[in-house]
């Protein structure tokens, strides 16, 4: 296959990769767009292998490779339980970064990638290896910190190194310095050095960057850690002139960095602050300070009976599912309970929070599993206007997302950030395993409203005793 | 010592209910109390002494003998003149007691030093729910009242078709939509009838609408909403809007329920003969408003009258005609107060004047009348809530300034300094970057901006698949290891073994086998969940 026809391969490839991400506008088309993703892939790999770059003595390599990690990939994605899908999709962004730096090493020792060029071709081709393994190494030790985190291998709470700020900047500093000393590098061996130290150094930086984020705000770094994927892999295609790995680089980088600002608006933060860590950064003391205005009232709490009556009795039902639901493994059950009150004729239906769960669409991929018809899983600006007209909204294990306090109260930390209102109900019915407060550390008001009710315990042991009671 | 609760029977005439039921007894207990209950008090809400003394209580023969011994008497009504001279000196009692319509009665008690608590004068705060009797009473007064409409009434609520005619629908109309205007609503909805409401406070429509009736509003501009979710006495101008309203809703309905009370005050007259004239014949009204002289001009309090052909039922007894019901909810609005009142659970009542609930219910205390109470510190009505939001709507325009405000433009400066940026940033790259690079910076610059409107386009329920579809697809990094395994010989115009073959082999290999974990990984699992949604 001659140079040219593998060019005109990529460009199809590449349409392939837009018409798989513009496909998932929706869920009739989105299984049309993940074919078009996979064709793409196949063509693109297919006409590297046969096109120029590559002869015949590598194909056996290739081969292999691809049937052992093929192999391992489909096991894993056969495997992988649903309320997995975070830890997953770290892992793999993870994989990504390790092979930025892998491909980027590879060619900065391979002094076939230089021949031909003319210095300054030779510097630009430098700082873009250089750049390569620096995003791909921050990638690589930043996803697998955020895994172990979503895997509650490592605690979810934020470490707040002191002075991390400015910790932070002396890395940056020291990466531009050891850059210049990679460029100036006269032969590759010498160039090695700093090359190294600059990978140790953006290894540490991911560690820290990831371990200075809290559990809440997950669904922001594993959308970010999405979009420094996409950008490793843009580096990479500008470090080996390849368009097509620069356009999808380019795709994937994008839509992770638009999934971060979506989670950020939906929690009214800032990426920086939310990058830089911890919880509203320095706005953290004065906003306990203003905490200590409690809410008054008192918790009604109710039995899984009482639950189920109130909703045998309710004519429309919402349920807000969270974080909660996840752990505990609830949405089948939460499944079963709607099925058998849509039977009953009722009007059920779900509220998602853009940030519920600990990954972007975390929610939907547990209702879908559990078979929830997507129709009735409704966006938080679709269904915020129903709670009103809603006799139950049932909150499984969300806390933050649901907090008056955020439209109410101008000091709340959490001030501002879109929540669902389901206190507008006429029940609202909040299942947690204790009183305890959200990731935010700010008191919910809910809890103490007249029309709340609690009912404290383990999401699936209530929801199971709850439909038990639904039967009877 | 533990104290012990005595239940006489009612005295009032035509008074079925009673202060307590056998399972309250047996909570009751658990609070550590003894309790006596007077022989044949629940005969007429159908609760004999057996089951009482099933219960635990003990059976006391006659009134003065369970007034004598009982340290507590609970009742339902205020106790009659001869009742407060059995009351034991010093004892509690609990029951209704108006005690604004009866001063003589309270001063009475006060000299027997009794301690005195009203189940009326509960403070309407969230907290004191539970042992709000009146709102229990007034939801069962609401059902029945609807029950004797229809008992009155001589057709069906509900419309039919029959094989021997078409059946039209009761035209209910409620007024005032408190706790027994909802109940009314309610059942008076459920047994089929068209059910119409109003009520002086704006903010009840919604809940009216819930039950399914219509809500009927009076086109004045006024704000109902009095202390204490109550309502209050409305302006002239007001009222004669509201008159306009009801008399055209009386020439039309079949049964008219009135509900309106204002604390303290005689009941407004709403109803006038006139509207009264101008129903159907057959029609009925309900006043439960009667006991306070009724919203009809016509009605006969404790009566049923007939008027220009319209039965006017001014039964001032309603909860009592569901005895049964409502002993048992009076009962349990008792025993949460109990639980208030004996919070160590060792069988005594302590009296707690700090406790805003039983501040507000205690009406004498060891002979010292304590009522009216001082002003509840919290109201349930929107004032108290209403400052702050100004605050927030304030304070939310602030925060848009940061470009966070979703759909709004951002500002000019902004945008400027974006573009100016930009400018720089491309005026650099043109001044010193070579041609070739400038044909992949182009291309990845387009690439960008294609990503950011297609992903625009994604719906949020499929973020996830997103995450991973857009992972497997960044496994096209595979690439760069592909061209790096075995590429053609180039070799050739470089010195021979300059290539360190094997280690970047190597590498390559490492890097498409973690790649193809993740791009068949990747795709596979998409696919996986994709397949979950369902219609």
């Amino acid at each position: 296959m001659s140079g040219n026809l593998t060019t005109v391969a990529y460009i199809a490839a590449t349409i392939l990769f837009i018409l798989s991400l513009g496909g998932l506008s929706n869920p009739e088309s989105s299984r049309r767009g993940n074919l078009y993703g996979m064709i793409g892939m196949t063509i693109a790999v297919l006409a590297t292998i046969l096109g120029p770059r590559v002869s015949a003595g590598g194909i056996a390599w290739i081969a292999a490779a691809l049937v052992v990690g093929g192999a391992l990939g489909l096991y894993l994605a056969r495997t992988v339980q649903m309320t997995q899908m975070p830890e997953l999709v770290a892992f793999m962004h993870s994989l990504v970064g390790l092979v930025a730096v892998v491909v980027g090493y590879a060619s900065d020792i391979d002094p076939t990638a230089g021949a031909g060029m003319s210095p300054a071709e030779i510097g630009i081709h430098h700082v873009e290896v250089y750049l390569g393994v620096l995003i791909g190494a921050v990638t690589l030790s930043g996803s697998v910190i955020a895994f172990g985190k979503l895997s509650g291998r490592i605690s979810g709470k934020p470490l707040l190194l002191p002075a991390r700020h400015w910790l932070n900047l002396a890395l940056l500093l020291l990466v531009i310095g050891l850059g210049h000393a990679f460029l100036g590098a006269p032969s590759i061996d010498r160039g090695m050095t700093p090359l190294i130290a600059m990978t140790v150094l953006a290894l540490l930086f991911g560690v820290h960057m990831v371990m200075a984020i809290g559990g809440a705000d997950m669904p922001v770094v594993v959308s970010m850690l999405n979009s420094y994927s996409g950008w490793a892999a843009a580096a990479t295609g500008f470090m080996l002139s390849n368009d097509l790995l620069i356009v999808t680089g380019a795709l994937v980088g994008s839509s992770g960095a638009i999934l971060s600002y979506i989670m950020c608006r939906a929690m009214n933060r800032h990426f920086i602050s939310v990058i830089a860590g911890g919880f509203g950064g320095g706005g953290a003391a004065p906003a306990k300070a203003a905490g200590s205005a409690q809410p008054a009232g008192e918790v009604v709490a109710v039995s899984a009976q009482e639950t189920a009556d109130l909703l045998k009795d309710a004519a429309s039902v919402i349920i807000v599912p969270g974080y909660g639901m996840a752990v505990a493994q609830a949405q089948h059950t939460v499944y079963e309970i709607t099925k058998y009150l849509r039977e009953k004729g009722k009007n059920v239906r779900f509220a998602i929070h853009p940030v519920a769960g600990r990954m972007p669409g975390h929610m939907n991929v547990l209702l879908a599993e559990a078979k929830v018809p997507y129709d009735i899983v409704l966006e938080m600006d679709e269904i915020n206007a129903d709670f009103p007209g809603t006799a139950v909204a049932m909150v499984i294990g969300a806390n933050d997302i649901v907090n008056p306090s955020a439209q109410d109260d101008p000091t709340s930390p959490i001030a501002g950030m879109p929540v669902l209102e389901v206190w507008k109900a006429q029940t609202t019915i909040v299942m947690k395993r204790s009183m305890a407060s959200g990731y935010a550390g700010v008191d919910n008001p809910l809890f103490y409203k007249e029309n709340n009710r609690m009912l404290f315990g383990d999401a699936k042991k209530m929801l199971d005793d709850v439909l038990t009671a639904l039967k009877s | 010592m533990t104290q012990l609760i005595g239940i006489p029977k009612e005295s009032f005439p035509g008074e079925k209910r009673v202060a307590t039921v056998p399972d309250v007894v047996q909570k009751l207990a658990k609070l550590g109390f003894s309790v006596a209950v007077q022989a044949g008090a629940g005969e007429a809400a159908s609760i004999g002494d057996d089951a009482y003394r099933a219960a635990g209580a003990t059976i006391v023969p006659d009134a003065p003998t369970l007034w004598s011994r009982a340290d507590i008497v609970f009742k339902v009504r205020a106790p009659s003149r001869e009742e407060v001279n059995l009351l034991r000196e010093g004892a509690t009692l609990v029951s209704f007691i108006w005690p604004a319509q009866n001063p003589e009665l309270l001063q009475a008690l006060a000299a027997r030093k009794a301690t005195v608590l009203a189940m009326d004068s509960v403070p309407r705060i969230s907290r004191a729910q539970k042992l709000d009797a009146l709102s229990s009473m007034a939801n069962i007064g609401g059902y029945r009242a609807v029950i004797e409409a229809a008992h009155e009434f001589g057709r069906f609520f509900t419309g039919q078709i029959t094989a021997a005619g078409k059946v039209p629908p009761a035209k209910v109309f409620v007024i005032g939509a408190g706790v027994a205007g909802l109940a009314a609503i309610g059942a008076a909805s459920g047994l089929g009838a068209i059910v119409r409401a109003n009520d002086t406070r704006a903010e009840v429509g919604d809940q009216i609408k819930s039950l399914g009736a219509e809500f009927v509003p009076v086109d004045y501009v006024e704000e109902g909403s009095g202390t204490g979710g109550y309502a209050k006495v409305m302006s002239e101008g007001f009222q004669k809007a509201q008159r306009e309203v009801f008399a055209k809703q009386a020439r039309d309905v079949d049964i008219i329920i009135t509900t309106a009370l204002i604390p303290g005050k005689p009941a407004p007259k709403l109803i006038t003969a006139e509207m009264v004239q101008s129903m159907k014949p057959g029609s009925v009204i309900v006043d439960m408003a009667a006991e306070q002289g009724g919203n009809c001009e016509l009605t006969e309090p404790g009566k049923v009258a007939v008027k220009h052909g319209v039965i006017i039922i001014g039964y001032t007894d309603l909860p009592s005609r569901l005895p049964t019901q409502a002993s048992n909810l009076y009962a349990t609005n008792l025993f949460r107060l109990s639980e208030e009142l004996c919070k160590a659970k060792d069988g005594r009542f302590d009296v707690n004047m700090d406790d805003e609930v039983i501040r507000g219910t205690t009406v004498v205390k060891e002979g010292v009348v304590t009522w009216p109470p001082p002003a509840p510190k919290l109201s349930a009505a929107p004032a108290g809530a209403a400052p702050p939001k100004p605050a927030a709507k304030a304070a939310a325009p602030e925060k848009k300034g940061h470009g966070h405000g979703g759909g709004e433009p951002m500002s000019a400066a902004a945008t400027a300094a974006i573009f100016g940026v930009a400018a720089v940033l491309f005026a650099l790259i043109g001044a010193y970057a070579p041609m070739a690079f400038l044909g992949h910076f182009t291309v990845f610059v387009l690439a960008c901006f294609v990503g950011y409107m297609v992903v625009w386009n994604v719906t949020p329920s499929l973020h996830t698949p997103l995450m991973s579809v857009t992972n497997a697809i960044s496994s096209i990094i595979i690439i760069g290891a592909l061209v790096q395994i075995a590429p053609p010989a180039i070799a050739a115009v470089l010195p021979d073994g300059a290539r360190p073959d094997e280690v970047i082999r190597w590498l390559a290999v490492v890097g498409i086998a973690l790649t193809a974990v993740n791009m068949f990984g990747g795709f596979a699992v998409t696919r996986r969940m994709l397949s979950m949604f369902r219609k």
